[in-house]
């Protein structure tokens, strides 16, 4: 070892040569995500110049005074009292808790009917398989649009009104709305009844809210009976063998065995579905529900705030799938495989 | 010098026709023919050098915009559009009509989707003030008010016998709030159903999802002849506003808001001097012929500047009068008694018969 390292020409030896910064690997990827980075800053930064400069120039640069103006609308069927004279955040906010109401009872629907659907398309029962595969087939290939225009407008519209309504007791069906006898003021129990001939009762769903949510779990129902019978298909053979021959009934092998392995593949999927479901439901507006959205379009048109008002609903419909999208990867996380 | 005009257009639109791809030369032409007036617009240089009028209208509203079986529009708003277009082209059929619905139609306006709005919107302030929807009114074409149509079998005869009862109403339109105050006014409670077109509104109206449905008396009555039994249904003799209905454009270009505005007075001036589209021809002839009928001569271009200080052609008002004739021909062929809406003219007569249409003064 005659000659050591450092006296040989660097040339020679380019395994000891400082690397040209162009070439480094390490500095490489930095400058290309910096200049990806900078490039999405200017854009990011150029449209929203370019939004201001021209909504200054129409005279409309972003205020938000208008929301504590009173609002000057009524809206039908709130949970949250309001009234005219409130002012436009709280009817939005009565809105939005109006779509929470059906998004919340919609998902519980339509998981239920979309698991039984799915768990129904591997029933040995020829009947029942096919009649799932026709309802899937037919429900998710027809627009939702279409499809809640058909339910209020044909089915619930359809229904008979004052004293023809269907009656049983303690509940009453017609053209307004489902009606259940429960307690009012004073904890006095009290049924439907007219007056002055529209049906009254301390329980009210009127026949938009219906309409919207039979129209939004029989839509969501069919794409999770899909995702439900793609995790069940998931599990292997073998398992609804290794069942049986241990005698499980059908059910039993669904519910003990083939379900809980099926469910971490079913969970990623629902998540999607039940966020589809939570933004569909602004679909409300077709069929007279009073929704954030159908809300937030009266507030545009009386206030002329557009910018404000659908950066109000982009905010909250984002806000409200972000927040299912959590819940729904902590429940991935619950029924994923623990590996050891 | 107006000869000299007229032809360069014309060549300009000749030169268009045979090659496209030499617009914008031609559309700097006319801008700069325009400067020359002292009248500069970029809304009218964009719809000239498009060659067509967009035009937002309702659609579905028998009397005031509806679209035929042959997919023709019609109405008394269409003919706002035609009235324009006839004034900018020469030609009425030189339009684009879109739908708008009362939701669509502001964010359509000021985003430039349509050059004009003539869509049974009424006048407002804080849809004419900058600080709110930022819109230029023309003058009214019909005076409205608003009402509630009922079905006779429901006996409802006042507003008090709707307390308690579910009424249809199209959302975003100023009958929404109307409604609110009224009712609230006489502490009657009610159900509003808010519907996103009018076409909902209706279908919900005559399924009996509720009993009354409220707008203006002039769409109650349109909607009403296209019922399967118009004669089924009443209008109660409450009007609860008063609903101007008004063709607007954007705040933001002044010279295209007054060439609309005197389009439309163009259409009131006719009536009340007594110019039809039958009668427009011999009209012109006659003010060529005497140059002492001054106001005769002024108004239809035969001598003066009004078409050029509008930014408009010289002969704009004869070119109006014939292709959709004075306010009193539209008002009876599309909601008068040439229609089958069959409306009264009340307050929509000319002002010296004690009515509210007035144009000031063409000078």
């Amino acid at each position: 070892m005659g000659v050591t390292r450092s006296s040989l020409p660097r040339s020679v030896l380019g395994a000891g040569a400082p690397v040209p910064w162009w070439r480094n690997r390490r500095v490489i990827p930095w400058l290309v995500q910096g200049a990806v980075g900078l490039t999405v800053l200017v854009l990011v930064a150029f449209l929203l110049s370019n939004l201001i400069r021209n909504l200054t120039a129409a005279g409309l640069l972003l205020s938000w005074g208008w929301l504590s103006q009173p609002a000057g609308f009524d809206i039908a069927e709130t949970i949250l009292p309001f009234q005219a004279s409130d002012p436009y955040w709280r009817g939005l906010l009565a809105g939005l808790v109006n779509t929470l109401r059906v998004v919340v009872t919609g998902l519980l629907g339509a998981t239920l009917l979309g698991t039984l659907l799915g768990m129904a398309s591997f029933s040995g029962n020829v009947l029942l398989r096919n009649l799932t595969r026709v309802y899937v087939e037919v429900v998710r290939n027809i627009p939702l649009l279409l499809q809640l225009v058909f339910w209020y407008f044909v089915v619930f519209l359809s229904l008979p009104n004052g004293t023809a309504a269907i009656q049983l007791p303690g509940v009453v069906l017609a053209k307004s709305g489902l009606y259940i006898a429960g307690f009012a003021e004073g904890l006095r129990w009290m049924g439907p009844h007219l007056v002055n001939g529209v049906w009254q009762a301390p329980l009210r769903w009127s026949v938009e809210f219906g309409a919207l949510l039979t129209g939004l779990i029989a839509y969501s129902s069919a794409f999770i009976a899909e995702v439900v019978r793609g995790g069940i298909a998931a599990v292997p053979k073998g398992q609804w063998e290794a069942a049986s021959s241990l005698g499980l009934s059908w059910i039993q092998t669904l519910r003990q065995v083939v379900l809980p392995q099926a469910l971490r593949v079913i969970v990623p999927g629902l998540n999607t579905q039940y966020i589809s479901l939570a933004k569909n439901s602004s679909l409300a507006v077709a069929v007279g529900f009073s929704d954030l959205y159908s809300v937030a379009e009266t507030t545009l048109n009386q206030t002329g705030r557009a910018v404000e008002v659908v950066l109000v609903l982009l905010g909250t419909y984002l806000a409200l799938d972000l927040f299912i999208s959590l819940l729904m990867n902590g429940l991935n996380r619950l029924v994923q495989i623990r590996e050891r | 010098m107006r000869r000299q005009t007229v032809s360069l257009l014309q060549a300009a639109a000749a030169a268009r026709r045979a090659a496209p791809l030499l617009i914008l030369p031609f559309l700097l032409a006319s801008c700069a023919s325009e400067g020359g007036g002292g009248v500069q617009s970029t809304k009218m240089a964009t719809i000239k050098a498009r060659g067509k009028l967009i035009c937002g209208v309702d659609g579905s509203l028998p009397g005031f915009s509806f679209v035929g079986p042959d997919g023709s529009y019609s109405g008394l708003d269409v003919d706002v559009c035609k009235a324009m277009a006839a004034a900018l082209f020469g030609d009425p059929g030189k339009v684009e009509y879109r739908n708008l619905n009362s939701s669509e139609r502001f964010a359509a306006l000021a985003s430039g989707e349509v050059d004009l709005l003539s869509r049974n919107t009424t006048m407002t302030l804080s849809r004419d003030a900058a600080g709110g929807n930022g819109l230029s009114f023309a003058p009214p074409t019909f005076y409205d008010g608003q009402g509630v149509m009922v079905p006779n079998a429901s006996g409802i005869k006042t507003l008090k016998d709707l307390a308690g009862k579910p009424i249809c109403v199209e959302s975003g339109t100023t009958t929404e709030l109307n409604l609110a105050d009224r009712m609230r006014e006489r502490s009657i409670p009610y159900t509003p159903l808010k519907f996103q077109t009018g076409d909902q509104t209706y279908a919900a109206y005559l399924q009996g999802r509720c009993v009354a449905v409220t707008s203006d008396r002039s769409q109650l009555a349109g909607k009403r002849s296209s019922f399967p039994s118009p004669d089924a249904h009443t209008l109660l003799p409450d009007v609860m506003s008063k609903e101007p209905l008004t063709p607007a454009t954007v705040n933001a270009d002044p010279v295209w808001a007054d060439a609309v505005r005197w389009t439309v007075n163009t259409l009131f001036q006719a009536e009340e001097l007594g110019i039809s589209k039958a009668n427009i021809a011999a009209k012109v002839a006659e003010a060529r012929a005497n140059a002492n009928q001054a106001d005769l001569r002024r108004f239809l271009g035969v001598e003066g500047e009004f078409g050029k200080q509008l930014g408009l052609p010289a002969d704009f008002v004869p070119k109006i009068i014939g292709a959709v004739g004075n306010y009193g021909e539209i008002f009876d062929r599309n909601v008068g008694p040439g229609s089958r809406l069959k409306l009264d003219r009340g307050v929509n007569k000319q002002w010296k018969e004690g009515g509210l249409i007035y144009s000031p003064p063409f000078r």
